[in-house]
């Protein structure tokens, strides 16, 4: 397609592009892994790398290599449910409170604007505390969404309120358009770039929260993820004990998600810009 | 007398709040004209003077203040939105942003044709457009798929003039039409709107600033000056024999296309624009160079003189204004 | 009969074009071609014709702001300074900077929107003096601006405003005020009364009036309105697609038009007291990127003849101070 062809000429794209790419692969090969990731001592521990195990042995047992697969497939998975959802919270208020006005835009500002300013950290703390038993991915997915909403609802508002005032709306209502129809056909492809740098970026945030609340313990340690394989090595002090294969593997597998998502986020949303598109359009 | 918009009494208060800490200004005070089939009628005056706002009121944009709009004899309130656009339609100033310039032209025109529900074949759809396209002299072949920024200004504007013909409205209203066309190609969008009036009997509301075109084009035409209505009638009385000072000051600014015709005279703009609101008694006392202190401080009536309706004090008898 | 000044202004064969990559193919926009202007002391010369047709560039070449992606493609611009001509296309920018604002200055199309928005009027005007006036101190500048605005008619209490408190008029005003502090020699002004109400119109195109009548400098003045050109310029050029195609005294230009599109142009006018029907320029201004061969109006041109396709045409001289660029004048008597 035109469009891909056009996004590869911009270098960020393309090694985000192929990072992902791998990353992708990666999470399918888990299907094709010969050892239960929640069992323990399927192989030797503490073994180096070497051409049977990739990244070498953990010390609970586990390939690394194959840890991994899960660790990335589970942590996407968490990531992808908590940045869609909340985006659809977001557009879905964003657009309400934008287009309507009045008090029921005052009401959904006041949540989202609570959401932003209550200190995230201690509320999520308290929560995974609180579901720890129930906790799975979908339900940790679940809970990161509803915070990562509220900022983009009012960035999408604000584009919303500044469409609004503008004459071509006067022209779709004049043109007998219906209010929803409006919003999404008109004011959808100027807020496209930015629901999709939010939403990549979402899923960084959803990533990197998920580890952190790994690293504290508060998730469910048998499931593997990023955060998870790095809460056991740190349980295990493989720095101290030199295992470097065991604490690189999420941290740098984390590195180049977070990096390869910005340079993603940021080469989309240029090119999806209203600004460019427009001098690309009918050229 | 058939009355197919009748405007009575209209007003519309706005606050403001950078320039003079929280005033509250009326735009629009108490405006009252109404308009007939298949009649070209001007809402004159300089920017501020509140005839978009009237226009915003009587599309239903704006609630209004307090007075009535009637179409066709029926109050239009603005809940009623989907019934009034299909007998008012409107065309705005600056065709580029008319359009959204990420969608094509002519899915407006698909648009309107299968929201009102006036063809449902293609086939049937591309004919209805292709025939207001013509009456504004284009066709549907040229225009098909394309993008606004592909038109140049004039034929955007005619393209907009054709989307508002779809839903064959009774009244247009065209909020400053040809400001933004060169003034060389204003005349073919302006004898566009003669024609719609003596072929399809379609009435226009003529907001503009320039007085040449309206002239040129409009059967009666009021004058507007910070909200109110100071001068209304016939446009040949109105603009060649003007009597409110406004009117006069207006028509002798216009810079004649004629060398022979230059000012002689010179004007002096001292006040401030936001000064002149706020005015108590007639608001143009600040400029009008007959000026007595009664105009400073009662808001003059309006007056009938021959047809023509005048705000001012000259022409009210025992007023206190000396006429000698 | 208006004795002959000084020429002040002059430009050979001017070739200024746009050189447009769009998705890897190059486009040419030929927006000033091959233009020969001559300009006096002491006059105003209005530049007339649609949007699109290069006034604009026009105005840019003249002031020797040429910036890619236009570029200078032939010719030269000649500034007379005590009478001795400086070809300033080849000036580099400290000495370009110099001439501007003291020697020429220039007033940008929508010049509303260029004072500072964070700064009083008075700040920007001493910024302006002291950044081009040496020797001067704060108070200096001030007083200096404070005489000229209210020499130019301007309420005395606008330098104390924020450019926002003002209307859009008033900040033309401004503008205008603050490109003729230096009392230059040459203003460019680039559409100066669109967009402002006609009321403010008038004030703003007396004010350029008595700029000149005091200063006595030249006035260059583009725009397409006509009734402008009518009221205040004393000699008016015609430009299309790029080429000027009539030039006279305004008068000559009003009562006898020679090209069929300055005809159109005058025809078109709205003219109080006329009801009968106008019509405007047929069909719509050339692409300056896919010019048509020949006379670029021959399109639109209702007395088009064979030689029209072909070749552009070169000037006729209908006295000593009306030139026309058309073939209805003799297929021979062309410079």
């Amino acid at each position: 397609m035109k469009t891909l062809k056009d996004l590869f000429k911009d270098y960020r794209f393309s090694f985000s592009f192929s990072v992902l790419v791998i990353i992708l692969i990666m999470a399918f090969l888990s299907i094709f892994s010969p050892h239960d990731p929640t069992l323990w001592n399927v192989v030797p521990r503490d073994l180096k790398p070497s051409a049977k195990y990739l990244l070498g042995t953990d010390s609970n047992g586990q390939d690394i290599f194959w840890q991994a697969t899960f660790a990335v497939r589970n942590s996407l998975i968490i990531s992808l449910i908590a940045a869609l959802v909340s985006r659809v919270i977001a557009i879905l208020v964003g657009m309400i409170a934008g287009y309507t006005g009045g008090n029921t835009d005052r009401v959904l500002m006041f949540i989202g604007d609570s959401l932003l300013v209550i200190p995230l950290f201690l509320i999520m703390v308290m929560l995974a505390m609180m579901v720890r038993q129930f906790m799975n991915l979908v339900v940790l997915g679940l809970l990161l969404s509803i915070f990562g909403w509220a900022w983009d609802a009012r960035v999408i508002r604000s584009v919303i309120l500044s469409l609004r005032e503008r004459d071509f709306t006067k022209t779709a209502v004049l043109s007998g358009t219906g209010t929803v129809k409006l919003v999404l056909t008109e004011y959808m492809p100027f807020a496209m770039p930015l629901i999709f740098s939010t939403l990549i970026n979402n899923i960084s945030w959803a990533i990197g929260l998920e580890m952190t609340l790994a690293i504290l313990g508060l998730v469910n340690l048998n499931i593997p993820t990023l955060g998870t394989m790095l809460n056991w090595a740190l349980f295990y002090q493989s720095i101290l004990l030199g295992r470097w294969w065991w604490i690189l593997t999420p941290v740098v597998l984390a590195l180049f998600l977070f990096i390869a998502l910005y340079w993603l986020s940021i080469s989309i949303s240029e090119y999806l810009d209203p600004r460019t598109r427009i001098q690309r359009v009918g050229a | 007398m058939d009355k197919l918009l009748d405007v009575q009494h209209l007003s519309k208060e706005y606050n403001l709040g950078s320039l003079i800490a929280r005033t509250r200004i009326t735009a629009v005070d108490q405006v009252t004209f109404y308009i007939k089939p298949a009649e070209i009628f001007t809402l004159a005056g300089e920017s501020g003077c509140g005839k978009t706002t009237t226009a915003k009121v009587v599309l239903g944009f704006e609630e209004a203040g307090s007075g009535i709009v009637l179409f066709n004899n029926n109050p239009r309130t603005r809940k009623e939105k989907v019934w009034i656009t299909e007998g008012v339609q409107a065309i705005f100033q600056d065709p580029f942003s008319t359009f959204n310039p990420l969608r094509t032209v002519d899915s407006y025109f698909f648009e309107t044709v299968r929201n009102y529900k006036l063809a449902r074949r293609r086939e049937e759809v591309i004919a209805i457009i292709d025939h207001t396209l013509k009456a504004v002299g284009l066709s549907y072949p040229e225009f098909a798929g394309k993008y606004p920024n592909e038109f140049s200004g004039g034929q955007l504007q005619r393209i907009s003039i054709a989307r508002a013909l779809v839903t064959n409205p009774k009244l247009i209203i065209a909020d400053e039409p040809v400001s933004m066309v060169d003034a060389s190609l204003r005349m073919s969008i302006v004898n566009l709107f003669k024609q719609l009036r003596d072929e399809l009997g379609v009435s226009i509301l003529y907001i503009t600033h320039d007085l040449a075109t309206a002239y040129y084009v409009s059967d009666r035409i009021a004058i507007m000056f910070r909200g109110n209505i100071v001068e209304m009638g016939p446009v040949e009385e109105v603009l060649m024999s003007p009597k409110h000072s406004y009117t006069k000051l207006l028509r002798e600014s216009i810079p004649e296309a004629d060398p022979h015709k230059r000012w002689t005279s010179t004007i002096s703009l001292t006040e401030l624009e936001s000064e002149e609101y706020l005015r108590s008694g007639c608001k143009f006392a600040g400029r009008c160079p007959g000026a007595q202190d009664i105009c400073k401080e009662v808001v003059p009536e309006d007056v009938y003189i021959d047809n023509i309706l005048v705000k001012c004090h000259k022409y009210i008898e025992n007023c206190g204004y000396s006429n000698n | 009969m208006i004795e002959k000044e000084q020429t002040i202004l002059r430009t050979e064969q001017l070739k200024a074009f746009y050189v447009l990559d769009v998705h890897g193919t190059q486009k040419v926009a030929k927006a000033v071609n091959e233009i020969d202007l001559e300009i006096y002391e002491n006059e105003i010369y209005g530049i007339a014709g649609e949007s699109g047709c290069g006034k604009t560039t026009l105005l840019k070449a003249l002031y020797n702001a040429i910036e890619p992606p236009l570029r200078l493609m032939g010719g030269h611009v000649y500034y007379f300074i005590d009478n001795v001509g400086l070809d300033v296309t080849t000036l580099d920018a400290e000495e370009k900077r110099k001439l501007r604002l003291e020697y020429i200055s220039y007033v940008p199309q929508g010049s509303m929107s260029v004072l500072n928005p964070v700064l009083k009027l008075k700040e920007t005007y001493r910024d302006f003096v002291s950044s081009h006036v040496r020797g001067k101190t704060r108070q200096e500048a001030f007083e200096l601006a404070r005489q000229h605005i209210g020499e130019l008619g301007l309420p005395h209490n606008v330098l104390d405003a924020y450019p926002h408190q003002l209307s859009g008029g008033m900040r033309q005003r401004v503008t205008i005020a603050l490109a003729t502090l230096l009392k230059p020699r040459i203003i460019i002004a680039d559409e100066p009364t669109t967009a402002l109400d006609v009321v403010v119109q008038r004030g703003v195109i007396q004010m350029l009036k008595d700029i000149q009548k005091k200063f006595k400098n030249t006035i260059i003045l583009v725009t397409h309105d006509m009734g402008v050109h009518a009221n205040i310029v004393d000699r008016i050029g015609i430009m299309y697609a790029g080429k000027i195609v009539e030039e006279a005294p305004t008068e000559q230009i009003f009562d006898q038009p020679l090209h069929p599109y300055t005809q159109f142009l005058i025809n078109s006018l709205p003219k109080f007291g006329d009801k009968t029907t106008r019509t405007s320029v047929p069909g719509s201004p050339p692409s300056l990127v896919d010019l048509p061969a020949g006379c670029p109006f021959h399109p639109r041109c209702p007395h088009a003849k064979d030689i029209c396709t072909q070749q552009m045409p070169g000037f006729y001289y209908r006295g000593e101070d009306h030139k026309v660029a058309c073939w209805l004048f003799g297929e021979d008597n062309h410079g």
